[in-house]
């Protein structure tokens, strides 16, 4: 249990896919304006990695890697799929997402509203594939340590947006330079946000 | 085709879409694209560079592709057609990279993959090559790539100098003597944060230099 737990806090606040990778940036950077979209654009992020990385940690293992085939028959012990991984990964994904977009729509059309273009662009939204990527390269071993992977990082994504989105409201009150107005104070914000999160570097369970 | 042989290849209009995306339409620092993989691999010059190439490579040969095929792909699955072209062009560089390049490709780990995902390949194609000729959409690609790639590097330069002394792997600060002085190497460099502060500052110098960039 203490090892699931661990594994979900180093992927919110350590291993954070905003602060230590800049996975999902463009998304982070266009939507953090008011707190509310950019919340209901995190649970959405959280919903579609909760379901694509256990997918894709399946693919993985019982088609993908090599000999992973082998429940087919001896004859494809030898088979290494593994170059496909690009592929197959991103087009899961871009069905997982659809299928999200169409749950949404239906269930709760103010989100859909809201949300507007950035639920399709979920589908390249560098989180989402970064965190299959990441789920495959540090090889966790069950489909548990993948699925808790995949909350922990969505949970660490949304903290992100939420936050920069809740200094950005307060920013709009105060005297940043000119030039530095929008997108550059955005970036140094971040950066500085970044830095207070290195302070949980080292933490272990 | 036969407008295109109207128009010489390098016509002004051509030569613009090849130099805008340098500064005043960088695809970093303007319109916001590409950050995603842009800082994560800024550290040192080398995977830098190597990125910036199998960028401009892909957004480009992409590009060419798209446009050529823009007539032809129905407008509700344009975004599948795309991440297909995209995917295979990555993972062809992906593969050349792990046979000519091994420790680069070790360094750059998951982000050669993430260029699937890289905003400015899909806002490329979206915004230029579905709706260009396959010759102007190839510069713009060049273009874009091009941006892309020098904002890498003025990035990585800045941080490989100052965070470990060196540039591309030789040892300048040693060189010219000034640890002797009691210089030291700022740690902080190398950490992901100061990558998104470096942009920052890129951003509040570009702008600074050219009023009209400042968002209202």
């Amino acid at each position: 249990m203490e090892h699931y737990l661990n594994i979900f806090i180093k992927s919110i606040f350590i291993d954070n896919m905003i602060f230590a990778f800049f996975l999902g940036m463009c998304s982070y950077l266009a939507v953090s304006k008011t707190v509310k979209t950019s919340l209901g654009l995190g649970i959405a992020v959280i919903f579609v990695l909760l379901i694509t990385v256990p997918v894709n940690f399946l693919i993985e293992k019982y088609v993908l890697k090599k000999g992973a085939l082998i429940w087919l028959g001896k004859g494809f012990a030898d088979v290494d799929l593994s170059f496909l991984t690009f592929m197959v990964f991103i087009a899961v994904i871009a069905a997982m997402t659809q299928l999200v977009e169409m749950v949404v729509e239906k269930f709760s059309p103010a989100l859909y509203n809201s949300l507007g273009i950035f639920l399709p662009l979920i589908a390249v939204n560098c989180a989402i594939l970064g965190a299959s990527l990441f789920m495959q390269e540090r090889e966790y071993e069950n489909i548990l340590e993948a699925t808790v992977f995949g909350a922990g990082s969505g949970v660490g994504w949304l903290l992100a947006i939420v936050g920069i989105a809740a200094i950005r409201e307060k920013l709009r009150y105060s005297n940043v330079p000119d030039p530095l107005k929008g997108l550059g104070i955005t970036f140094i914000l971040t950066g500085l946000m970044a830095i207070a999160f290195m302070g949980f570097m080292g933490i272990t369970l | 085709m036969s407008d295109q042989e109207k128009e010489p290849l390098f016509s002004a209009k051509n030569i613009k879409l090849l130099t805008a995306p340098l500064d005043k339409n960088n695809p970093i620092t303007i319109q916001v694209l590409g950050i995603c993989s842009a800082l994560a691999v800024t550290v040192k010059l080398k995977p830098a560079l190597v990125m910036a190439l199998s960028v401009t490579i892909v957004v480009a040969v992409s590009n060419v592709v798209i446009a050529a095929l823009r007539s032809y792909i129905p407008d509700r699955i344009r975004i599948i057609v795309q991440l297909v072209v995209i995917a295979t062009l990555v993972i062809l560089v992906d593969q050349i990279l792990k046979a000519y390049a091994f420790d680069v490709s070790k360094q750059l780990s998951v982000f050669v993959g993430l260029i699937i995902t890289n905003c400015i390949l899909m806002g490329r194609l979206e915004a230029f090559a579905m709706a260009n000729k396959p010759w102007p959409s190839f510069l713009d690609g060049l273009g874009n790539g091009a941006g892309y790639g020098l904002i890498l590097v003025i990035v990585a330069f800045i941080r490989e100098l100052l965070g470990s002394g060196t540039i591309l792997g030789y040892p300048v600060m040693e060189k010219i003597g000034i640890y002797s002085i009691g210089y030291e190497n700022n740690g902080m460099m190398i950490l992901p944060p100061m990558a998104l502060i470096v942009v920052g500052l890129i951003i509040w110098v570009q702008r600074s230099r050219d009023k009209s960039l400042i968002e209202k």
